[in-house]
């Protein structure tokens, strides 16, 4: 039978989890316990509750979960304000995975990795976090500098620091926008930290966060000797059908749902700047 | 190639219509020129051609996806759809012929749309070539010949005569369900309509459009063209426009409560209308000088450059009739090509 990419499969939410005041995160498997479907860091899926919306979000667990599969999801809209209303046991429904994925596998093999996010986007990375974490052998040192508004609004915080900061070859260096009084760490925006730390050009680029951060961010990665060829993003835009046909996230000749979401800078240059 | 006498149209109608569903060109009660499910007694528009495009019978304006029931937490899902009955439309010109592999390029390609594709597969085109093409006519200019039309099959009427050949295996299927009401015939009269129609078509005023440099390496120049300010200055976003395009294609998924369940279905949307891009977050396309730009930036630059340079456009018209500021593609085109030459 021929894959039906509109007709949605059913989740179970099993656990959500409080990560911020806005953003919750919720876990996900099949009728049967399982996994709805395999996927790679970086790759979406189309969520619904039926009657309220339907939306794409990331995959924030990494592929290396045999579980479950979770997503961070900020309330910010009609289908994300009733996801965040829901208890668990709530069946709600999936399709997917879209879009490419990161070049875990080939341009990201062997390489030192840093990972700069702000905020929620942090959500579509960790999945790439967990996944080189996992398979450590395979990638060279990762940093990770990721920042938030304040130390309240720091999505997986717990996980941070009893793991990520706990691994072997992994620097986690956080930061929040003001000043706090439980908080002794960096204080500042991400890409005058990104600056501060001065990483070693070596590094190859992921970078996910609200537009400002990136713009700057990349901006300072390129007054230090970066090249757009080594920086990596993953974009958002409204859509719908999730498979390149509605036409709603169409950027120049390519869709960000098919094409995407993961992109290079140097292949965002080539296409109009509309995003 | 095979003949009828024109007057016994209606009976080679009514043997279609008795073995499947049949749709013709024809006025309703309005005087409006639609597709329509052909009954004894109707007969063909005179109008060169339908007012809305033939798209629906293979992407309808509306067309239900997915039913759920919801019961407390629990979801069910249900494939709402029943097998389609077979189906010829008669009397498509040659634009809205070609705009078929148009939208199949969209819609079979991977991953393949089932539900366009399971229409496709149960719908037969015999299309019918224009003897006066009209002056919004520029279906040259995308390759279309209005005297040789696509189609599964393809019809001329030329004196007292309808002329048709087979071009697929599906034409020729229907063909030879309507053997007996034909007989075979040489294609000189045929031949000569075509002469005679190619020539009226090279007078037409908007014959050969050039769209010289409309391709993907100027991609960026012709975006960032200050033309497009001007050229969407006087436009409403009222997305009539894309609403009569035979390959527009761009769709909307929304729920609806039966008050029994839920029903999701897909429509028509356009990307002239400010909310078609909006997200909790913002809108990337804030003014319709950017909604404007999209919808002529896709056709001619975007999609030729991922379809070997196939515009999509068939240059049918109905967009530069039916816009209530007189804006069109072919101005937008004009206008731009000084960018790019």
């Amino acid at each position: 039978m021929m894959q039906e990419t509109l007709i949605p499969k059913i989740g179970v939410v099993t656990d959500i989890r409080i990560d911020t005041p806005d953003i919750k995160t919720f876990r996900v498997v099949g009728l049967d316990g399982k996994k709805v479907f395999e996927h790679m860091p970086g790759q979406c899926a189309m969520l619904s509750i039926p009657g309220v919306g339907e939306a794409m979000f990331s995959i924030t667990s990494s592929p290396t979960n045999t579980e479950y599969m979770e997503f961070s999801i900020k309330k910010c809209g009609c289908l994300t304000t009733w996801l965040h209303a829901m208890d668990v046991g709530q069946q709600i429904t999936i399709r997917g995975p879209y879009g490419k994925h990161f070049p875990v596998e080939d341009e990201f093999k062997g390489k030192d990795l840093m990972v700069v996010a702000g905020g929620v986007g942090l959500a579509p990375v960790r999945s790439v976090i967990n996944y080189v974490r996992a398979k450590r052998q395979d990638y060279g040192k990762v940093m990770i500098v990721y920042g938030s508004r304040s130390k309240e609004d720091l999505l997986d915080y717990n996980e941070i620091l009893s793991e990520w900061m706990q691994d072997d070859g992994v620097e986690v260096h956080l930061t929040i926008d003001r000043p706090q009084d439980d908080w002794d760490g960096h204080v500042g925006f991400v890409p005058n930290y990104v600056k501060e730390l001065n990483p070693s050009k070596d590094y190859t680029v992921i970078m996910c966060g609200p537009p400002i951060m990136i713009k700057f961010t990349l901006a300072n990665l390129k007054e230090m000797g970066f090249a757009e060829t080594q920086v990596y993003t993953t974009m958002e835009l409204r859509m719908k059908c999730g498979v390149g046909k509605c036409g709603r996230c169409n950027i120049g000749s390519k869709y960000v749902c098919k094409d995407g979401p993961v992109f290079r800078f140097d292949q965002l240059d080539a296409l109009p700047n509309e995003y | 190639m095979r003949k009828l006498p024109i007057d016994q149209l209606s009976a080679l109608f009514q043997a279609i219509a008795e073995k499947e569903a049949l749709y013709i060109p024809a006025d309703d009660s309005s005087g409006q020129a639609r597709f329509q499910r052909w009954h004894e007694g109707m007969e063909m528009t005179q109008a060169l051609n339908t007012v809305r495009s033939a798209k629906d019978f293979f992407f309808p304006q509306t067309e239900n996806l997915v039913d759920f029931k919801l019961k407390g937490k629990e979801i069910e899902v249900i494939d709402p759809r029943t097998e389609h009955e077979d189906f010829v439309v008669f009397g498509v010109r040659g634009c809205d012929a070609r705009s078929f592999t148009i939208l199949d390029k969209v819609f079979l390609a991977e991953p393949v749309d089932t539900y366009y594709k399971s229409r496709r597969e149960h719908g037969t085109i015999v299309s019918l070539a224009c003897t006066h093409p009209e002056e919004t006519c520029f279906c040259s200019t995308f390759g279309i010949d209005p005297a040789a039309p696509e189609g599964d099959a393809r019809g001329w009427i030329e004196g007292d005569s309808l002329y048709l050949e087979a071009l697929t295996e599906k034409g020729e299927k229907f063909l030879a369900a309507v053997a007996d009401k034909t007989s075979e015939c040489g294609d000189e009269a045929v031949r000569a309509q075509q002469e005679k129609t190619r020539d009226i078509a090279k007078k037409l005023p908007l014959h050969e459009l050039n769209l010289t440099g409309f391709n993907g390496e100027n991609m960026l120049k012709l975006f960032d063209s200050k033309k497009w300010g001007e050229l969407s200055q006087a436009c409403l976003g009222c997305g009539t426009c894309t609403f009569v395009c035979p390959t527009c294609q761009c769709y909307d998924i929304r729920d609806f409560n039966t008050g029994s369940g839920i029903t999701r279905f897909r429509c028509w949307d356009s990307c002239m209308y400010s909310d078609f891009t909006k997200m909790a977050s913002g809108n990337p396309r804030l003014t319709q000088l950017e909604r404007f730009r999209q919808r002529f930036m896709h056709k001619l630059v975007y999609f030729p450059a991922n379809n070997e340079g196939e515009y999509g456009c068939v240059g049918c018209g109905r967009c530069l009739a039916k816009c209530p500021i007189s804006m069109n593609i072919v101005k937008v085109a004009k206008a731009l090509a000084e960018e790019v030459r």
